[in-house]
């Protein structure tokens, strides 16, 4: 399958504007930072966790935990899935107990990764709360799950795909829509 | 756990594609390398308050032991549930092979159970290949005869590379007795795959002919191996099996070839010290030694919890091409 550009959504400035933003927003919800850390789902959810606590920070004073999920063995699909998924580790290296986690990703689609991010958590304990922060929400969900957080609200159609491309990974910043071509 | 990490890039290109592990011999170093990070994932895993993922669930794995074991057996039961898979254990001793039934025939039947892994130990060489070939299920060995053992070789290296960051340039010498064992063979492929270089050291005896050829040097002298060795992975003098005329007596063994503290005091102080267990204290190695600060043997066990939950998510998730 094939797939062309077809817009640019975000650029350089726009993501780091969009996750400044989620940072207030996740301040002034959640007003006493104490006992708030942040789970980003790899691999671009945890690049995000980090620049989103760095951020907090900025504003706040105070760095939150950061800690990253691989969800890799929680898939529904692992039997069916084209190519089988290499495992990741996940790197929580704190009690999440009582916590209030912010659970970040990259691109909010089906919903079905944020249930298996969920399933993967409760089995690190039992955090008081889970808030979810993600950089794009595209729609088509099929779980009943939605965002606490969305940096942009991207109308798309289930044959386009949208690539959030990031400095750590690509070495640069945007998000673009790609659509099939035949 | 850096060193098992970083590797992250090549081995998050490769894909498995086999849908048995029967040793390391025919696997390639990116495959190895790939099964030890997915192994470093894995050890994560354990280490969490609920540990066990659901992976495999939905999956059967039987472990079909035609030798007894309980470390190797209890390692690959407790990796099958970690990954939620239900497990049956067939001991053999007590089962059809005393009415004739082949091993073939025995594993047809397993299929016919819908299971979907058959982990073997066997006593003869090659059983599970023989099997491997006639069933759809994913065959796994855990020991056959005196011809490889891959998951014990790869805890071991997994142990290894957690403990010095990389395989590659490491000094490892094999001490024992390397004519009767799997261990030391899977070892060998796999070491040197990764760039070891590899001694192996024992009585003249239980040195096979040819061994050479593997790509080690052979020596049969204790300092030999010992000097300038990164990490010595002792084998398991095998009593139950003929080791008759190797060496006079088990006293004339310990006190030639036995590690102890007064051998490791001319090594390099931060040597790793392994052993594939059950220890024989006082034949192999003196209790100083194997309950000393270079002994990583308890880690060993550990560590082989995580490597199995790898090996049994990749052969248990290959994709149907493979089947």
């Amino acid at each position: 399958m094939k797939f062309k550009e077809k817009a640019k959504v975000l650029d350089e400035l726009a993501v780091d504007k969009t996750l400044e933003r989620i940072a207030h927003e996740v301040i002034e919800k959640n007003p006493s930072g104490k006992g708030t850390v942040i789970v980003g789902i790899k691999s671009r959810g945890a690049y995000l966790g980090e620049r989103l606590a760095d951020k907090i920070k900025a504003i706040s004073g105070s760095r939150p935990l950061v800690g990253a999920l691989d969800i890799t063995l929680y898939r529904d699909d692992l039997s069916g899935a084209t190519e089988q998924p290499v495992v990741h580790a996940t790197e929580i290296d704190f009690d999440i107990d009582g916590k209030r986690i912010i659970l970040v990703d990259d691109v909010l689609f089906t919903g079905r990764t944020i249930r298996c991010a969920l399933d993967a958590l409760v089995d690190f304990g039992r955090p008081a709360e889970i808030q979810l922060a993600v950089l794009v929400d595209r729609g088509h969900r099929e779980l009943p799950i939605r965002a606490d957080y969305v940096g942009k609200n991207i109308p798309t159609s289930t044959g386009e795909t949208v690539d959030v491309r990031l400095k750590e990974v690509e070495g640069t910043d945007e998000v673009i829509i790609c659509e099939r071509v035949k | 756990m850096k060193g098992l990490n970083n590797m992250a890039g090549a081995a998050g290109k490769l894909q498995w594609t086999r849908k048995d592990l029967l040793g390391l011999e025919h696997l390639s170093k990116e495959e190895i390398e790939l099964i030890l990070y997915t192994a470093a994932s894995f050890k994560e895993v354990t280490t969490r308050r609920i540990k066990k993922v659901p992976a495999l669930r939905g999956k059967t794995v039987v472990n079909l032991f035609y030798e007894p074991s309980t470390r190797t057996r209890t390692s690959f039961e407790l990796a099958a549930k970690r990954l939620s898979a239900d497990v049956v254990n067939i001991e053999i001793e007590a089962s059809s092979v005393k009415k004739g039934e082949t091993l073939i025939d025995t594993g047809r039947n397993i299929e016919a159970l819908k299971i979907d892994i058959i982990v073997v130990r066997h006593n003869c060489s090659g059983a599970p290949n023989i099997l491997a070939r006639s069933v759809k299920s994913s065959v796994v060995n855990a020991g056959d005869g005196w011809h490889e053992h891959p998951t014990q070789a790869l805890l071991d290296m997994f142990t290894l590379k957690s403990k010095l960051g990389r395989i590659e340039g490491q000094n490892v010498s094999i001490i024992g007795d390397i004519a009767h064992s799997r261990v030391a063979r899977s070892n060998i492929w796999g070491l040197t795959k990764l760039g070891a270089k590899v001694t192996v050291c024992a009585p003249k005896m239980l040195i096979p002919e040819g061994i050479e050829k593997m790509g080690v040097k052979v020596t049969s002298d204790i300092k030999e191996a010992l000097t300038g060795a990164d990490a010595i992975n002792v084998l398991r003098m095998q009593f139950e099996r003929d080791t008759g005329g190797a060496f006079p007596t088990r006293m004339e063994y310990f006190k030639q070839y036995g590690i102890t503290k007064e051998k490791l005091a001319g090594c390099k102080p931060d040597i790793v010290v392994m052993h594939p267990g059950p220890i024989n204290r006082g034949i192999e190695m003196s209790s100083d030694v194997a309950d000393g600060k270079n002994s990583v043997i308890l880690e060993q066990v550990t560590n082989g919890i995580a490597v199995r939950m790898a090996v049994l998510y990749l052969v248990g998730l290959v994709k149907e091409g493979a089947r």
